[in-house]
């Protein structure tokens, strides 16, 4: 295991795309943990005598507003600070839910096979048929929006992947022989699935963790955008993309801003997905 | 004191350890509506502290018999036998749950293929220690001082630290050493030694045998050793049988087996070896002319016939039951 890590790190070092998302990510996770130390302002106090300010370097713009103003006077670069923390929670709860889940559905179809593995490889069919967002959308439709939902709503679209990418790993190792030593020495099922199988299915499973991490954040900023996640007056990307939208043309600034914190935040994570992926297939890599 | 230690060893000895009476192996397959008939009336029986060596070519339904004794053949497959038992115990009708407690408890298994059979991402030191902990109630402290000295015992040097080490990290000896402390970690009563050495190199080939021999013989545990090759079954193992196409066609005592070979399977084998009969120089080695039989082609009568040097008129309608250990009608001259 350590040694793996650390070959990862090896390979991972070569990929300077890699290596700027993986410094992106840390600076933006340092940044959402400290939320409260960095941000000049309470991300929801109104500030009446500064509304739609313009960015500090922008003429008209005024100090102590380094990014401007929204529409009700709150200061943007708190308010996209906070909305860090927000985005980044949620990336990393889809993932932690999506991740568990799916692996466990997808290491019991692949193992058993047969009826089990028809019976749950079909719901994801199911769900991949249908446009992730507009799934999405449904099922908060049905829950009601807020962020829990859509964190819930985004999980429950993000788990066909897993399913499919663990599956397929584990019934390719299922018939390795280490596999078979393990039943004859009495393992049980659920250890040679678990203990086993599953370690040796991690290679793909971290660079889809990472890929859907990214995922995770962009369906809850469209869920946002359309009114259903974050509810005002939380500060979050997708829900001030959308508040903004109607002063696009009076003051861009505030629709562009948080709209490049999620295109940055969103790159980075699958840069770093890219390059676990070259670092970790054996035939990604160069031949040399 | 020796001659009570002899004794004592030897009324062990007599006990059987495993009987099988007539075992049938039949696959289902999606082609033939009859199922394949893969091993047929196989009847052997196991001693405590015996080792028994079985020999012959690839196809001959070897490890299936090996597979079908650690209940893992799978749901294809189909056992029938008149008596299979180990230790009192009827493997016939094990349920999943107790066919855990046999398997790596009571019979152990080691593979050809040492590097392949450990896995790759778990350290030695887990994967003895987990081994151990399922089958014997230890604390973990205690599963990894059993480890450490099971590595010992078989013959890895500073073995607290090869703990440590991962598969990767171990040579092809180590690794099948790693393997036998494995499988003697729960001192099971029946090892089965499926070609332990096919994958190793000549010199180790020795080591590892020489350990499973010395095992054998401490632990006072019954070894069936398969293997192809009858240079290692004449050196360490009492008993020998010989299968071919599913059948046992000779069974003897070692010793007797290979100074007098009756079935001419066994006295082809025998002499296919370089040296073992004389020939002009340069000339090409003996050996058995064509391949065994696959299992939907099995010829009627002797399933030799096709192949045997001997073969008559009657060998190629009746089915041949095997008579004191032998199933031929016309066996070698004794010489």
């Amino acid at each position: 295991m350590k040694i793996f890590f650390s070959e990862l790190y090896f390979e991972l070092k070569k990929n300077r795309g890699a290596m700027i998302g993986v410094v992106v990510i840390i600076i933006s996770v340092f940044i959402a943990l400290f939320a409260p130390l960095i941000a000049p302002h309470n991300p929801t106090e109104i500030f009446a005598d500064a509304l739609r300010l313009p960015p500090v370097f922008v003429q008209g713009g005024r100090a102590g507003y380094f990014f401007g103003t929204d529409d009700i006077g709150r200061d943007l670069l708190s308010r996209l600070i906070y909305g860090s923390r927000i985005s980044l929670a949620v990336g990393f709860s889809v993932v932690i839910i999506a991740l568990i889940s799916g692996t466990f559905l997808g290491v019991i179809a692949g193992f058993y096979g047969g009826f089990t593995d028809r019976i749950i490889m079909r719901l994801t069919d199911l769900i991949m048929s249908l446009p992730s967002i507009l799934f999405a959308i449904v099922i908060v439709a049905v829950l009601g929006p807020g962020i829990t939902n859509a964190i819930i709503a985004v999980s429950v679209v993000a788990v066909p992947n897993f399913i499919r990418i663990i599956r397929a790993q584990v019934m390719v190792e299922k018939n390795r022989q280490y596999v078979f030593a393990a039943k004859l020495f009495g393992a049980s099922s659920f250890r040679i699935m678990f203990i086993e199988i599953l370690p040796n299915c991690m290679a793909p499973l971290i660079v889809q963790a990472s890929l859907g991490f990214s995922d995770g954040i962009l369906n809850v900023a469209a869920l946002g955008f359309l009114g259903l996640g974050a509810q005002a007056p939380m500060s979050e990307w997708g829900t001030m993309l959308s508040d903004a939208r109607s002063f696009i043309e009076s003051s861009p600034w505030m629709v562009t801003l948080p709209g490049i914190c999620i295109l940055v935040t969103v790159l980075s994570f699958n840069l770093l997905g890219d390059g676990l992926r070259d670092a970790l297939d054996p035939r990604l890599k160069k031949q040399n | 004191m020796l001659s009570i230690h002899v004794s004592k060893s030897r009324t062990k000895m007599n006990d059987t350890l495993l009987n099988v009476e007539n075992l049938n192996i039949f696959f289902k397959s999606d082609k033939n509506p009859e199922p394949i008939h893969a091993v047929r009336d196989l009847s052997f029986s196991l001693k405590q502290g015996e080792m028994l060596g079985v020999v012959g070519e690839s196809g001959s339904g070897k490890s299936i018999t090996n597979l079908a004794l650690m209940g893992i053949l799978g749901d294809s497959a189909i056992i029938k036998a008149q008596e299979c038992t180990f230790n009192n115990k009827n493997l016939l009708n094990l349920s999943e749950k107790e066919w855990q407690k046999v398997r790596g408890g009571e019979i152990s298994m080691i593979f050809q293929d040492p590097m392949t059979a450990l896995n790759p991402f778990l350290t030695v030191e887990f994967q003895l220690v987990e081994t151990i902990l399922a089958h014997i109630d230890c604390s973990k402290k205690e599963a990894r001082e059993r480890a450490i000295d099971l590595l010992s015992q078989v013959g890895i040097t500073s073995p607290a630290d090869r703990l440590k080490a991962y598969p990767f990290e171990l040579s092809g000896g180590m690794a099948q050493r790693v393997m036998i402390a494995m499988a003697i970690s729960t001192s099971p009563k029946l090892l089965i030694a499926d070609e332990p050495t096919t994958a190793l190199d000549v010199t180790i080939q020795k080591q590892i045998l020489m350990l499973i021999k010395s095992l054998q013989i401490k632990n006072n545990m019954s070894v069936i050793l398969v293997t192809h090759d009858l240079g290692v079954v004449s050196e360490f193992s009492e008993r020998v049988q010989v299968m071919y196409a599913g059948e046992i066609v000779e069974t003897a005592e070692t010793k007797k087996l290979i100074t007098y070979p009756h079935h001419p399977y066994t006295y082809g084998l025998l002499s296919s070896r370089p040296g073992a009969i004389e020939t002009k120089p340069k000339s090409e080695l003996p050996s058995i002319p064509g391949i065994v039989p696959a299992f939907h082609h099995r010829p009627a009568g002797c399933q030799f016939n096709p192949r045997c040097t001997n073969a008559q008129n009657d060998c190629l309608n009746q089915t041949i039951i095997i008579e004191n250990g032998l199933r031929c009608l016309h066996p070698m001259a004794e010489k």
